[in-house]
């Protein structure tokens, strides 16, 4: 650290204060305005519980039931605000319990500061009761971490800490404080960071790429852009609708992207991916330049990448250098800030229409709507369906709800129905497949922005993952809404066996309990609802609801998503049924 | 896919915890590290890391990117053979007694070019720095006398071109 210390140190005239480490942890937190955090406390951490105690009034904190529910519960709140989300455990068992969402943090860049308390130092390495090697353990999941085993170190690695989460692509990182570090006494002062001479955040823009950029895509016949979530990482909403207005370029969202273009947008094609449109997927194998804003080419948006829009000029706007020719090989990689660049490339932008193109879209959205959409939505037998109660819940919120979807055959629904409005409107768990994520994420997320609805839309099984938030919901009266759709299956799995596994259903059939009376049991407005003549009406008095409200949906037990692209398929042999 | 055989270079913070960081991520992608070594650097507080791989350039970009990315990596550069000069060193523990008995032992200790380091009554140890190569028949040539201790180091290297890597520090801190 000695190098990292001397290369950042400012003079400051500020006067210092004689204070502990676990009051400066919590001083540190208030100075980079944090005002919640999640967490659950345990022996390694109490030093900063006891200071949590005497700032209750400055800082908010919201006990969980488990650490999983913390860290996702600050995942959902950094992702509706533009904040860095903050969790804090104990050491051992308490710092393993984050990793799943750190995680899931770093594969879908959430800004996150996760503290875990360490056992002395003097007992580093001794096994000690609770002593977990968790910056080994964190090392791959993180963006950085960081052992602290002095309390003076505390003020500028905590600096650093919120510096590195937030900047450039964003990402979670660990902070692991000895317990006699948070006992020790410091002289505190606090410099916020803003460098790290050997990090580079954001990569100078080079405008010989973006005029580059501009050439190739003035002179598209059949131009198509995919964007991904660094639109809203990089708050370049304005700038990208800007950009593909005055181009006319039709544009698809990835997972995590959904929300950042306003659902009902007239260049707004759909959902790329797996389980995303028709006509975006298979348009991407038509299309001459192919244009990737903020996205990373995952491969469940490529499909196979031998034969992913190899007719196509590749350009790819994005942050991060290490992922420009990591799946994708571009013609034109533009470097940067997507809100940059953007920018940058607009004046170079001739005017255009691309109705012909278009029109394609449309078409193959009319096939979709009449192979897949219609069925699910106009349904006239019985039995529910994912797609209507999803239908059903726009009417009702009329696409201004934040939605939070688990992962799964619902979260396929959920994303490829649901309407947006409003930017930040959709959390999910895209690149680790977090299942248990949705609960706790809904309840950081309504924290995050109490004056929008938040609603939770989980499946059976990933709802008994975290199902232990409901004890967060009951102490904290959170008005979180929650439907569970539920097929009694571990859906998705099960549709995998139905298709490529002969039917052969290992462990997927679930025998769920009453989760009415649990909700209940928790002091949580609970409805079931099994007929379709209910659905609208429940859901209107879910919406209506100050409280939080619970909403089972009986759904079909073996409805299967589509449209699909089979696993090393090309995207244009996506299958309709 | 052509593999080649990279050296490369990584300047970094001397931070506890990064050597972990760096390996994560060709352990992650089943590469196999041929040699690694830290040291100091031309400046002041950053460190060197010397790792040979045998990849291909495509992998080697990918990897390089990956390394790049860590907040407390400076600089990644990698390089073929023919754009450095490089060596290894090792050392070999021969008993004493050899070298009076066995009189070929003193030539190929000099037509090698290797160094006798010290001498005891019990043992003396040889050391030779050079190609890996070199070090490997000199290896061969003393096995069936019996060697009783050998350990090689990893590759140090320096690149031919400059690194400039002083101005782009003084960039970064500017």
């Amino acid at each position: 650290m000695e190098t990292i210390t001397k290369s950042t140190e400012k003079l400051t005239n500020k006067k210092s204060v004689r204070i502990s480490g676990a009051e400066a942890v919590v001083k540190c937190l208030l100075e980079e305005g944090v005002d919640l955090i999640y967490g659950y406390p345990g022996g390694a951490i109490m030093p900063v519980y006891d200071e949590f105690y005497k700032y209750e009034k400055e800082l908010h904190h919201v006990l969980t039931r488990h650490e999983q529910g913390a860290v996702h519960a600050a995942q959902g709140y950094a992702r509706v605000t533009d904040k860095v989300g903050v969790a804090i455990a104990t050491s051992g068992p308490g710092a393993t319990n984050l990793i799943t969402g750190i995680a899931d943090a770093q594969i879908d860049s959430t800004p996150l500061v996760c503290i875990t308390g360490q056992v002395g130092s003097h007992l580093l390495g001794s096994d000690a009761f609770q002593e977990t090697d968790i910056i080994s353990i964190s090392t791959p999941v993180t963006k950085w971490n960081y052992q602290i085993t002095k309390a003076a170190e505390i003020p500028e690695i905590m600096a650093k800490a919120f510096y590195i989460a937030k900047s450039g692509r964003p990402g979670p990182v660990l902070i692991d404080i000895t317990k006699d570090a948070q006992f020790g006494e410091l002289d505190f002062t606090y410099e916020s960071c803003n460098e790290v001479r050997s990090y580079n955040p954001v990569p100078e823009m080079d405008p010989t790429s973006i005029a580059a950029a501009a050439e190739i895509i003035n002179a598209a016949k059949k131009p198509f852009i995919v964007w991904g979530q660094g639109l809203t990482l990089g708050k370049a909403e304005k700038e990208f609708k800007d950009f593909i207005e005055k181009a006319g370029i039709p544009s698809a969202s990835t997972l995590l992207g959904l929300s950042a273009l306003p659902s009902d947008h007239e260049l707004h094609v759909g959902m790329v991916g797996m389980h995303g449109n028709y006509a975006p997927n298979v348009l991407t194998n038509s299309c001459d330049v192919l244009i990737a804003v903020g996205m990373r080419f995952d491969d469940r948006v490529t499909g196979n990448l031998e034969t992913y829009a190899k007719q196509a000029k590749i350009i790819h706007f994005e942050i991060d250098p290490a992922e420009v020719d990591k799946n994708v090989k571009t013609d034109v990689a533009v470097l940067g800030n997507v809100k940059d660049t953007l920018s940058a490339i607009l004046p170079l932008i001739e005017k255009k229409r691309h109705k012909e193109w278009m029109q394609q879209f449309h078409d193959l959205y009319d096939i979709e709507f009449k192979e897949v959409i219609d069925g699910q939505i106009n349904v006239d037998v019985d039995g529910l369906t994912m797609a209507e109660t999803i239908v059903a819940l726009n009417k009702a919120t009329k696409g201004d709800a934040v939605i939070v979807s688990d992962v799964g055959q619902h979260q396929m629904i959920a994303s490829r129905f649901s309407k947006f409005n409003h930017g930040k409107s959709k959390i999910t768990s895209g690149g680790l497949g977090t299942m248990g994520f949705a609960l706790p994420a809904a309840i950081g997320a309504k924290m995050g922005a109490p004056e929008r609805e938040v609603v939770a839309i989980i499946g059976d099984g990933g709802f008994q993952m975290n199902i232990q938030e409901l004890g967060t919901i009951l102490q904290t009266k959170v008005p979180v809404k929650i439907v569970v759709l539920n097929n009694q299956f571990l859906g998705m799995v099960r549709q995998w066996q139905e298709l490529f596994f002969e039917g052969r259903y290992a462990s997927t059939m679930m025998t769920n309990p009453d989760f009415v009376k649990i909700a209940e049991g928790y002091s949580i407005k609970a409805r079931r609802v099994s007929e379709r003549k209910e659905l609208t009406e429940a859901i209107e008095e879910m919406i209506a609801s100050k409280e939080s409200y619970f909403l089972e949906v009986a759904v079909e037990m073996e409805e299967n998503v589509f449209p699909m692209i089979p696993t090393g398929s090309s995207v244009s042999d996506i299958r309709l049924k | 896919m052509k593999t080649e055989k990279y050296t490369i270079s990584i300047y970094s913070e001397n931070n506890l915890g990064l050597l972990n960081r760096i390996a994560t991520i060709f352990l992650k992608r089943h590469i196999n590290i041929e040699s690694l070594t830290v040291s100091g650097s031309e400046i002041e507080n950053v460190s060197r890391f010397i790792i040979v791989v045998d990849i291909s350039e495509e992998r080697m970009k990918k990897i390089i990117g990956q390394i790049e990315k860590q907040v407390e990596v400076i600089k990644a550069y990698y390089h073929t053979n023919d754009e450095c000069i490089f060596l290894q060193s090792a050392l070999f523990k021969i008993k004493s007694s050899l070298l009076f008995e066995e009189r070929q032992i003193q030539n190929i200790i000099k037509q090698s070019n290797a160094q006798i380091v010290t001498v005891s009554p019990e043992f003396f140890v040889i050391e030779k720095s050079g190609r890996r190569e070199e070090i490997d028949a000199l290896y061969e040539e003393l096995l069936s006398f019996g060697i009783m201790q050998f350990v090689r180091s990893g590759r140090i290297s320096v690149t031919k071109e400059e690194m400039k890597i002083s101005e782009l520090l003084r960039k970064q801190l500017n």
